[in-house]
């Protein structure tokens, strides 16, 4: 049977490991590569890094990190972030990385997912969402809005459709992140979360709100997920990933526990 | 040296990344005297089965995988490798290189488990079962132990040729071939340690064959 994947998070600018909370106030905590390592060696069943480097030009400091995770790390790890255009994901694809996830940039240009995927594989290709809880309207019926920028900008699209969309046009994956549930701690959106994975037959990654390992269970049985994004909870120690496979499993979610 | 058949597929690197960090001499390479002086042989999955063929016969490769397997030279194929080696795969309407009796079959979407309806393709860890079948590439694996898949469609080789299997939705075999002739449908250059405990055990056999 298949295993329910933990993902941890990695947000990294200019090289440097930060960790958002509510998107404000990052602050730096170490070395992307070292604790990359570190949750590998835990169990972490991929990784997920976000680049938040601003500048276009020094994006070459995150090839060179990606770089150094693939020669010491062997399980999947993808990369998102300023993503843009099919160059962009070749170079992150041949610094190492088994997938890249586009977000804002797939908003605005839908097809670059095809292009993607047609270039490196669906396998390659994750669709990220930042979405809002809305009231419903003809733009988004689901109750479920598109937003980009880190949830500053509301596009008129519903996320449902845009599931939809994405898994046709060629997406292997989606990311699925709750603007009203990211920093909270309260648990995983599971509604939304169950909407769209019921909706696509492709996996769906829940990702913010994560507070403890209830929520793992939770997103990996009411909300129907394939894998839980997790950021804040390992990152400052609250929680190992050890111990939240382990209540998974008690709890009757498969999940990888030999590494 | 271990050769890692270069098929114009895309990026092979993560083969080669998780054999150098073994510290084992590895390959990328198409060309026919390299692959000669090889003591074993990888063939590495990436891309689409139809194409990978093409590009074999175009290049001669087949003939010459074909040749090196008969001399008895270690052939271990990862994920699509799995499926090149059978006779033939639906996927692009594709003849295979023959190495290993048996055919390839899509995920039916109607499989089911705990009740939903699968995705297709399987993707992430699963549990990989009966492996006492391959004892030399199995050493110091245990058994059930998780791998990591990416796939649509799976091998069916002939029942002498099963060793070891995978449940999703049914249960399917995710390694193939007989002593020295393997393939495996899951990427073991992405299943952490198990994984790489793999590639030593083939680089052994393969040190011990010569």
């Amino acid at each position: 049977m298949l295993c329910k994947r933990i993902i941890p998070c990695l947000d990294v600018r200019d090289g440097r490991l930060t960790k958002g909370i509510k998107f404000a106030g990052n602050r730096d905590i170490g070395d992307p590569v070292a604790t990359a390592r570190a949750y590998y060696e835990q169990g972490a069943d991929e990784i997920v890094f976000y680049d938040i480097t601003a500048s276009h030009e020094r994006r070459d400091i995150m090839l060179d990190v990606v770089d150094r995770v693939a020669s010491q790390i062997f399980i999947p790890f993808s990369v998102g972030g300023g993503i843009r255009s099919v160059e962009d994901m070749r170079s992150v694809l041949l610094s190492g990385a088994e997938k890249v996830s586009v977000n804002s940039a797939a908003v605005k240009d839908p097809d670059l997912i095809r292009r993607g995927a047609e270039a490196f594989g669906s396998q390659c290709v994750v669709l990220g969402m930042d979405v809002l809880r809305v009231e419903p309207t003809g733009d988004a019926p689901s109750g479920y809005e598109v937003v980009i920028h880190g949830g500053r900008r509301r596009m008129g699209m519903d996320a449902l459709e845009w599931a939809r969309e994405a898994e046709r046009l060629g997406a292997g994956e989606i990311c699925l992140n709750s603007i009203d549930a990211d920093g909270t701690k309260d648990g995983y959106e599971l509604n939304l979360t169950r909407m769209v994975a019921d909706a696509v037959r492709i996996p769906v990654i829940a990702s913010g709100g994560a507070g403890n390992p209830r929520h793992m269970v939770e997103a990996a049985t009411t909300g129907r997920a394939s894998a839980a994004l997790i950021a804040s909870i390992v990152h400052y120690g609250d929680y190992t990933i050890p111990g939240i496979k382990e209540e998974m499993r008690q709890s009757g979610v498969p999940v990888r526990m030999s590494w | 040296m271990i050769a890692i058949i270069d098929y114009e597929a895309g990026n092979l690197t993560s083969v080669k990344r998780a054999l150098d960090y073994l510290e084992i001499p590895g390959r990328i390479t198409a060309d026919a005297e390299t692959i000669r002086g090889a003591r074993g042989i990888i063939f590495p999955g990436v891309g689409a089965a139809g194409q990978a063929m093409r590009t074999l016969r175009r290049t001669g490769l087949d003939e010459l995988l074909r040749e090196r397997v008969t001399r008895g030279v270690p052939f271990l194929g990862l994920c699509l490798g799995s499926q090149i080696v059978l006779e033939s795969t639906p996927e692009n309407d594709t003849q295979g290189l023959g190495l290993i009796p048996g055919h390839c079959q899509r995920f039916h979407p109607d499989l089911t488990e705990a009740g939903l309806p699968i995705n297709i393709p399987h993707m992430g860890w699963n549990a990989v079962r009966g492996t006492d079948r391959a004892p030399s590439l199995f050493a110091g694996i245990e058994e059930g132990a998780e791998f990591y898949f990416v796939h649509a469609y799976y091998p069916v080789p002939e029942a002498p040729y099963r060793l070891g299997s995978t449940e999703y939705g049914t249960s399917f075999c995710s390694v193939l071939g007989r002593e020295g002739l393997w393939a495996v449908q899951f990427h073991p250059e992405k299943s952490g340690r198990p994984g790489l405990t793999l590639l030593e055990n083939f680089n052994a056999y393969c040190r011990e064959a010569r």
